[in-house]
């Protein structure tokens, strides 16, 4: 039970990053943070104790298999997280090509 | 099982902690890759080498595209002076980090639905982990799942993909077309 | 980079490369998949950026072919994919070619076919956000 306590606090380590962060790369590495420990908490809820991994051997009279469901979410939520991950820092970016800081609140100075 | 995950997940909040409060934004972006490669390691503990693969190797990815990012700004955070508004905002924050751990730690204590390492615990698995290998002649069942009974998420996986590539390119367009 | 990163590269990529495509191929029998073998096939890619630079391998003129890469197996994606609703049971993701034997490496119908055009996708989404970073620091430094 203190695995999913643990998952838990990682979780909420990166929401008090998004929350109180000024610098967008900071903002981007909490968001991170968060997917990582959803990923982690979704792989924990499909896990069983002393099963295979959700591969069939040939010949192999059927054991106890790893529930497969999650990992498959996980497996499409990995590859999203990269992509969205890139999207954030391109639109970091080009706000520092604008602005030549990357802190949020020289940004709302700078308006107008 | 659990105790070498549970010693992987401290590992993983101190690298979190300390990669959201460093002054210098290369070595935050470099300390939150413990935090990728310990998720690399729980996944095979956790008996799920195909997630293993993709996260290796997205991981060191996302490392080559933040510090691409990170190299050519100023990498030095300034310490800000403490104006008035700040100490209510610290506050606002902690009140909803302390609501969000309240709604979760209520969520966790319906036992029945979360048993360390018990049965399965969603409805459909076993159903699926009988009839993948027959219904869908795939011996990975984690491909048959993906590509056979779940192909629309699939897709819409692909779709969203090709979205933010498609964002990507055009934010980072300097001359517009003529 | 210098010159033993390049010779070092030169010798690796094409082993990575051809891993990649095994981990694509026999997604259906081993670990792996269309997802794990394109972000490989990316890895791959994103070395030689790295290791060359950019005024050996041209980059600026052959930025399109990711996006017309990705466009097209995301396009046949979905052609594998509607052509079940005409034949047998007439759902959209049928499964309609002959199963054969669980093991086999040809086997499973269709799903060899979407893993390929999956991890085609994959790299070439991959593959194209690299590109895009590294074409406007360059224009950026102009």
């Amino acid at each position: 039970m203190i695995v999913y306590l643990l998952c838990f606090t990682l979780f909420l380590v990166g929401l008090y990053g998004v929350l109180t962060q000024r610098n967008l790369v900071k903002i981007v590495i909490g968001l991170s943070i968060m997917e990582i420990s959803i990923f982690l908490f979704f792989t924990l809820i499909g896990y069983i104790q002393g099963a295979a991994a959700p591969i069939v051997v040939r010949g192999q009279v059927e054991t106890q298999f790893v529930d497969p469901l999650p990992q498959a979410m996980v497996l499409t939520a990995i590859v999203i997280a990269l992509a969205t991950n890139a999207m954030l820092l391109s639109i970091a970016i080009r706000l520092y090509r604008k602005y030549k800081t990357f802190d949020i609140r020289e940004m709302r100075s700078l308006k107008g | 099982m659990e105790t070498p995950i549970s010693i992987l997940l401290g590992f993983m909040i101190i690298g979190a902690i300390y990669s959201l409060s460093a002054r210098d934004l290369l070595s935050a972006v470099i300390s939150v890759g413990i935090v990728g490669y310990s998720l690399v390691i729980c996944f095979l503990l956790l008996k799920a080498p195909d997630l293993a693969i993709v996260q290796i190797v997205v991981e060191t990815i996302t490392l080559v595209i933040m510090i691409a990012v990170v190299l050519d700004s100023t990498r030095i955070i300034r310490p800000q002076k403490a104006k008035g508004f700040v100490y209510f905002r610290y506050a606002l924050s902690l009140a909803v980090i302390v609501i969000f751990a309240g709604v979760l730690l209520y969520m966790w204590s319906a036992p029945d639905l979360l048993q360390v390492f018990g049965d399965h615990t969603t409805r459909m698995s076993t159903a699926y982990i009988e009839n993948a290998a027959n219904a869908t002649g795939s011996a990975n069942l984690v491909t048959g799942v993906l590509f056979d009974f779940r192909g629309y998420d699939t897709l819409g996986e692909a779709t969203v993909l090709f979205t933010a590539v498609v964002g990507v390119v055009t934010i980072l367009r300097l001359k517009g077309k003529k | 980079m210098s010159e033993i990163v390049k010779t070092v590269t030169k010798i690796i990529v094409g082993v990575i490369f051809i891993y990649g495509l095994y981990i694509i191929v026999h997604g259906h029998l081993t670990p792996g998949g269309g997802f794990a073998g394109g972000a490989v096939l990316a890895g791959a890619f994103v070395l030689l950026v790295l290791a060359y630079g950019s005024p050996e391998t041209k980059l600026k003129s052959q930025k399109e072919y990711p996006a017309i890469f990705e466009s097209l197996s995301l396009l046949a994606f979905l052609v594998l994919a509607s052509i079940g609703i005409g034949l047998g049971i007439k759902v959209f993701f049928n499964n309609y070619l002959p199963k054969g034997i669980v093991g086999d490496l040809v086997s499973a119908g269709n799903i060899p076919l979407y893993n390929m055009a999956i991890g085609i996708e994959v790299a070439a989404a991959m593959f194209a956000i690299i590109l895009a970073l590294i074409i406007y620091k360059e224009e950026a430094r102009e």
